[in-house]
């Protein structure tokens, strides 16, 4: 039994192989929060609506995706549909998967926030002659900003430790990568370490990132109202964070056998 | 539609009712504002006189009557004797034509106060962003708030918030201005500042729906009071007559309220 080895860690701190998992991590990451904050800002906007044909297909979405576990979304979209025909290469799988569940996590979010803007705003801009569009454009998504950028940014957080679990669909990402480093070289604390370090590493930049966007969305406005942001909550609670522990293990004991 | 012969008034209400669920707050409403008048909508709390305004730019709906401004209706077309609601856009497009300010100014918070003023003109309108904000100077300089262009609404008094919010409602260039309960929300000392705006607008000719408790600014200003009572008009005359000779007695009840 090897003990614990200085050199390998300082290895593979800048091994190439692994700092190319880092990268789809990271690209997969920003990809899925841009294209889910597009669907979840569809599907915000349709729980809102006044209509039943724009609120009951947004509604079975949430519930569909929010208490389904991703892991098991990404199996059926990956591995299942092939069965009835429909075929996704990994990287599709990958995206409509982890974009319909950040979407939905996100659509939430962007609701709260939407909903903490005024009424008496609408008023103003409707007196105005502003459309629909248009003032939500103007008026009411920069002043729910404010409101969404902080459970937002703890939503990227999350999301990107939550990449790792495509790996179960054998996208390359730095879990999935660190695994196929260890059935080489089985060194399995060191390499862990190393893939934890670098999501330190990549969380702690994006904490930097938040502050900044926090203090630019924060200005010309009074400290932000509290009680606003259940979205920080729900985030928290409602991601399905521990049965993707559970299935890393799992897999990383298959990979080992 | 149009009315050759007459002078076509700006406002027209014609039997207006308007329920919220059961309540019936509007019981057949019949006013006409002609170009260049000053009405003053005077009554006690819950007599459907901001609704009534409300429904004027139709930030609230109607269930009877009709309400034409400009000769136009608003917010619904006409099908057959039946009112049938206007798309988003339509409706939006009546709106430029009537100005509304606010009890709680309802100014947009992440913006300067020049860009409060120029928002609508920019997005609405489509007008160039510098002759815009060219226009919104003017205006600030107008409400006597030259200075606070790159204010942000938290750092502006009430009174001054109103006067933005005033000139930014001017600056749609409207036929027709609302005003409801315009100084209820503010501070006795900055109450005059917002009347006197106000009263300015007036003799420059401005077309006014004004509810109000200032009875001041009622004798001031109006060319007719309007006193309203339980969702119907119940008197209607100038200042003179409204205050020296009240034809009703709820009026003269409401009078001897709020005069002493």
């Amino acid at each position: 039994m090897p003990g614990w080895d200085w050199g390998a860690f300082q290895r593979y701190l800048f091994n190439r192989f692994l700092l190319e998992g880092v990268w789809t991590t990271v690209w997969l990451s920003v990809v899925v929060m841009a294209l889910g904050l597009l669907v979840g800002l569809l599907a915000a906007l349709m729980n809102l609506s006044r209509h039943p044909a724009l609120r009951t297909p947004a509604r079975f979405y949430l519930w569909l995706i929010r208490g389904t576990p991703l892991l098991i979304q990404l199996i059926i979209i990956y591995t299942g549909l092939p069965q009835v025909g429909i075929r996704f290469n990994v990287i599709q799988s990958a995206l409509i998967g982890m974009t319909l569940n950040e979407g939905a996590y996100l659509s939430e979010i962007i609701r709260a926030g939407i909903l903490s803007v005024p009424k008496g705003q609408y008023d103003a801009a409707r007196a105005l002659g502003m459309t629909y569009p248009v003032l939500m454009r103007v008026v009411v998504m920069p002043q729910a900003a404010r409101v969404i950028i902080p459970p937002l940014g703890n939503n990227f957080n999350g999301l990107l430790k939550t990449t790792s679990l495509v790996s179960v669909i054998s996208m390359e990402e730095l879990l999935r990568r660190s695994q196929m480093l260890i059935q080489l070289e089985f060194r399995v604390l060191e390499i862990f370490l190393v893939a934890a370090l670098y999501y330190l590493t990549l969380t702690t930049l994006w904490g930097i990132a938040q502050r900044r966007l926090e203090a630019h969305f924060g200005r010309s406005v009074a400290a932000a109202p509290e009680g606003l942001e259940p979205g920080r909550a729900l985030t928290a609670a409602g991601k399905p964070m521990r049965a993707g522990a559970a299935a890393d293990r799992s897999l990383l004991e298959q990979d080992l056998r | 539609m149009a009315n050759p012969g007459h002078t076509q008034p700006i406002v027209e209400l014609v039997d207006v009712h308007k329920y919220f669920g059961a309540h019936h707050v509007l019981r057949g409403i019949d006013l006409r504002v002609q170009q260049g008048e000053v009405v003053v909508i005077v009554g006690p709390s819950g007599s459907g006189k901001s609704t009534m305004l409300r429904c004027i730019n139709h930030l609230e709906r109607i269930q009877r009557g009709r309400i034409l401004v400009a000769g136009h209706l608003v917010g619904y077309r006409e099908s057959g004797d039946r009112l049938v609601e206007l798309s988003d856009a339509e409706v939006a497009r009546h709106r430029r034509d009537v100005g509304m300010v606010f009890q709680q100014f309802n100014l947009f918070p992440h913006m300067t106060a020049l860009d409060n003023i120029a928002a609508a003109p920019i997005h609405v309108l489509r007008v160039p962003s510098a002759e815009a904000r060219t226009q919104a100077v003017r205006l600030l300089e107008l409400v006597g708030l030259p200075e606070k262009a790159e204010a942000y609404p938290a750092q502006l008094s009430g009174g001054q918030q109103q006067r933005v919010a005033i000139a930014r409602a001017l600056a749609m260039n409207p036929k027709v201005m609302l005003f409801d309960e315009p100084t209820s929300a503010l501070d006795p000392e900055m109450i005059t500042e917002v009347l006197d705006v106000m009263l300015a607008l007036s003799r420059q000719g401005s077309t006014m729906l004004v509810v109000t408790h200032e009875m001041g600014f009622a004798r001031a200003a109006a060319d007719r009071i309007v006193f309203m009572d339980q969702g119907r008009l119940v008197e209607e005359a100038p200042p003179d007559r409204f205050f020296g000779n009240p034809q009703n007695e709820r009026t003269r009840q409401f009078l001897s309220k709020i005069l002493h």
